[in-house]
């Protein structure tokens, strides 16, 4: 290989990076609302991510077959769905498991219930991935249409020798990601919930004072953070082939995504997420296939290491 | 640590018994069974407890969540397994290699993840097993078979009768507990545990906080690493998911924290019943239902979360003896109430000289000036009182003075030694020691437990540190009371039992942060009168007050702080007139009223 087709391919991963990680930094997005309205470490995201990623599947594959659902938007259109079906989901369990460790309840925890939390959500990690075997069943599946096919080439350039192509679905992924987490931001920074959200997580019992309702902001909040994740996972779902176990490598990029922006910080999280994505597909040029998620394992394990405040994060939050 | 020449305390002699009982009792029920999948059974579930016992070892008795023993336990199984496979090593040898790569990958695991601590630490360690998980698939290890040796199966470990498999299992968990019991009931045991209830308050206390977890991450990977390679040996394949996959770390922290965290038997309990449980419900519906192993194991966790959150063991305790703290076993009513109080006076040090010293010690907070160019020393035997308004400083001098926060100038010399770059227990070991604004009690365990963790900083042994300790309670007045928990004390005793705990580790110097903040006119004069005890056994004490008057009695000397300055010293007489003194705490209009 010559320079030229170096240069190529580290375009070409570049930007299927920046596509990826657009859809990782919506996924972590959703993790670091969680943690940074509730403090709580949620180890069951990549299993929501995995839940949206069915929910896409499924109702591509039952409602697909009739002629007015299969135009090629519709997966994006159930990927997006997934987001307010994954939010009852993370309500409802918010509602019957996670409350009985979080906000008020976790002051009387050893530990201000961080290792109840842990154990408890990974707890529901192993249900959803074990159940999802049963009724999902173990064959990898995907959700795919004409798009995930096609590609815009971008050149040629430097004389006919260097053409990038860039993949539509993923761009459409993309774009979307980008979307929700832009009005997620707007919802967050504009609107009266966004402000009640904000005050729960700067000062429980100050917010409680001032009449907001710090549980029912907990239970929104982390029905949003599962409903996000669920979306970036719908979006994925058009992407690659996936099976119920997918969460876990997924949860340790979202988190090494989230503990690069910063724990907490939304802006930090996309950040965080972008650059993960980018990390990992521009390293596949060098290295083999099967250490592409062992290089994002050894950068979080170093990020977490040495810089556990994150680098985009606005406030130190590694107490 | 036990050494060899020790005798085995009571505790462990009667841990020891049980396990004995234990370990019979189950040979002799595996020599009355024959049918082969129930004598697997029998040999993957003591490996299980095994690894139980290992995950509790560090986190059950450090409160440092592991979400990779995989790790250990992978690298122990892969050992084995390509030893036989590329190099034709026996098991026999394997297996003790892989106990010391065990411990080996702990301790190097340890060195740089103990930098964190709650989740961030459970984060980081999640990582290493999946790490690994895609580096032996990329190295082409995806199914790695353990070949028979038909010319010698018995040095290779190849049994044609499955007992001695059930029988090497077993053996390996009355080693592994075996190791629990001793480690538990050890200075091991109890400085984990005070890791576990305050990492601050212990390494305040003299412990030294990173060793203790080193040696515990250590000692917890070389049993990982034992199960995974006897592991191999059993299921005869390894596969990178079977052995470093989530699942073998969650399935550790479940059975430990299912049986009963921090407990010898809670471990073993938790893989008794649950991994009998799922496998016999996977034999029969893995056909229709091939994920509900994983589905029991999570539904088992969060109902132990929710109804039982320190595991079956501990939720028996609380039901039978509802009032009982969790008291450790080492101590219990071992209080020596004749004790001579003067065994925590040094005598070495002669009055009037400097014991502390400190040069243009300065730290910022971003703009924020904590300490701000202070020079000051205090003498042998004097009782100094630090004043200020609040947020002078004078807690952020305390943490300078103790090693938890490094100055950014400046020096601090000890009976001439530099201070600077110790950490604390070191500096507690020196001869500092501290009580904190917001007590930090262990509050699950006795008053003297709490005080004996101070103690064994100047001890030798258990005997001795219980000596300190029965003298401390003395000396504050709570002989009494010492078998009680923590969390039962008022407000006053408490104080008062991190007083005991300070003068425990035999302190030159004693740093006392606001101990009279809260307390009713009498529990004051209560506190003054055993801190003037404190200072007849020729203990120096500085003592921080935000309130002038119950100080002016006490010290000898006061040094006053403002904004990280020091504003005024010397005598109370002469403090209480000065008028630079009055503007800090009472405003310039209050100086100029009277004018």
């Amino acid at each position: 290989m010559d320079g030229l087709q170096y240069l190529e391919n580290f375009l070409q991963s570049l930007v299927a990076g920046l596509l990826m990680g657009s859809m990782y930094g919506l996924m972590c997005v959703g993790l670091t609302v969680i943690f940074g309205v509730m403090r709580v470490i949620n180890f069951a995201q990549g299993e929501f991510m995995m839940l949206g990623m069915y929910f896409a599947y499924f109702c591509f594959s039952w409602f697909g077959a009739y002629a007015f659902f299969n135009g090629v938007w519709f997966p994006f259109m159930l990927a997006l769905l997934a987001g307010p079906a994954l939010f009852l989901v993370g309500v409802l369990l918010h509602r019957i498991l996670i409350n009985a460790v979080t906000g008020h309840k976790a002051s009387k925890l050893e530990a201000e219930g961080h290792y109840a939390q842990l154990v408890l959500t990974l707890g529901v990690a192993l249900v959803l991935q074990n159940g999802g075997l049963f009724f999902f069943g173990s064959t990898p599946v995907s959700v795919s249409n004409e798009l995930s096919y096609s590609a815009w080439e971008w050149g040629p350039m430097v004389g006919d020798r260097v053409s990038v192509f860039v993949n539509q679905a993923q761009t459409i992924s993309a774009i979307l990601a980008i979307i929700v987490v832009v009005a997620f931001g707007l919802v967050m920074a504009r609107t009266r919930l966004g402000k009640s959200l904000r005050a729960s997580a700067d000062n429980p019992d100050a917010a409680t004072y001032m009449g907001i309702n710090v549980d029912r902001c907990h239970r929104v909040a982390f029905g949003f953070g599962v409903a996000i994740t669920a979306i970036g996972g719908g979006l994925l779902a058009s992407n690659a082939p996936f099976q119920p176990y997918i969460g876990t490598e997924y949860v340790i990029i979202m988190y090494a995504g989230v503990v690069l922006g910063g724990l907490g910080s939304v802006r930090g999280a996309f950040l965080g997420g972008m650059t993960i994505g980018i990390l990992q597909q521009v390293s596949a040029i060098i290295l083999p296939n099967q250490l592409q998620n062992t290089i994002i394992f050894v950068c979080f394990l170093i990020i977490i290491l040495f810089r556990p405040q994150g680098f985009f994060g606005t406030r130190d939050r590694t107490a | 640590m036990t050494t060899g020449k020790e005798k085995l305390s009571p505790a462990v002699k009667k841990d020891f018994r049980h396990i004995g009982l234990f370990g019979l009792v189950y040979i002799v029920l595996a020599l009355l069974i024959s049918n082969s999948y129930y004598q697997l059974i029998m040999t993957i579930v003591p490996v299980w407890a095994v690894m139980g016992l290992s995950w509790n070892l560090l986190s059950g008795y450090s409160g440092l969540i592991s979400f990779g023993h995989a790790a250990f336990f992978g690298l122990g199984a892969y050992l084995v397994a390509l030893g036989l496979a590329l190099w034709n090593l026996s098991p026999w040898l394997t297996i003790i290699l892989a106990t010391l790569t065990g411990g080996l990958s702990g301790l190097l695991v340890g060195i740089p993840t103990f930098r964190l601590r709650g989740h961030y630490f459970a984060l980081a360690m999640l990582a290493y097993p999946l790490a690994l998980l895609y580096i032996f698939e990329w190295l082409g290890y995806q199914e790695v078979a353990l070949p028979m040796n038909r010319e010698a199966p018995l040095a290779y470990m190849q049994f044609e009768n499955p007992f001695f498999y059930v029988l090497i299992s077993i053996l390996l968990l009355m080693l592994a507990m075996a190791i629990t019991s001793l480690l538990s009931h050890s200075r091991f045991g109890l400085s984990l545990l005070a890791i576990k209830l305050d990492e601050d308050a212990a390494e305040a206390a003299g412990i030294n906080t990173l060793y203790w977890k080193l040696v515990a991450i250590t000692v917890s990977g070389a049993i990982a690493g034992a199960a995974g390679g006897f592991y191999a040996v059993v299921l005869l394949v390894v596969t990178p998911l079977a052995v470093f996959g989530m699942l073998v770390s969650a399935q550790a922290l479940i059975f430990a924290m299912f049986g009963g965290v921090g407990t010898l038997w809670g471990p073993v309990l938790g893989a008794f019943i649950l991994v009998p449980l799922s496998e016999i419900l996977y034999a029969r519906y893995a056909a229709d239902f091939p994920g509900i192993q994983g589905v029991i194991y999570g539904v088992a966790i969060i109902a132990v979360i929710l109804f039982a959150p320190e595991g079956i063991i501990w939720k028996l305790r609380s039901l039978m003896k509802p009032n009982l703290g969790r008291v450790l076993g080492t101590s219990a009513s071992q209080a020596n109430t004749d004790i001579d109080e003067g065994l925590l006076a040094r005598h070495d040090d002669k009055a009037g000289q400097n014991i502390l010293t400190v040069n243009n010690l300065s730290k910022s907070y971003g703009g924020l000036k904590a300490a701000n160019d202070l020079s000051f020393s205090v003498r042998n035997r004097e009782l100094l009182g630090i004043i200020g308004p609040n947020g002078a400083g004078k807690t952020t001098l305390f943490n300078l003075l103790n090693g938890f926060v490094a100055p950014d100038e400046g020096e601090i010399l000890f009976r001439d030694n530099s201070l600077l770059k110790l950490k604390p227990n070191r500096i507690c070991a020196l001869g500092i020691a501290r009580t904190f604004q917001v007590a930090k009690p262990f509050a699950h365990l006795s008053i003297l437990d709490n005080v004996i963790l101070g103690a064994y900083v100047h001890s030798k042994d258990k005997d001795e540190a219980q000596q300190l300790a029965s003298a401390a309670i003395k000396l504050v007045g709570l002989i009494d009371k010492c078998d009680s928990p923590a969390s039962n004390l008022t407000n006053r005793e408490l104080r008062l039992m991190e007083l005991a705990r300070a003068l425990a580790s035999k302190p030159r110097l004693i740093l006392v942060d606001e101990i009279l903040a809260g307390l009713d006119p009498e529990a004051m004069e209560n506190v003054l009168e055993v801190l003037r005890k404190v200072q007849l056994l020729g203990i120096t004490i500085v003592i921080i007050e935000h309130s002038m008057q119950a100080m002016v009695q006490l010290v000898d000397r006061f040094i006053v702080l403002d904004h990280g300055a020091l504003l005024a010293e010397g005598i109370p007489d002469d403090i209480v007139k000065d008028d630079r003194v009055i503007e800090a705490y009472l405003g310039k209009k209050w100086l100029d009223r009277d004018e």
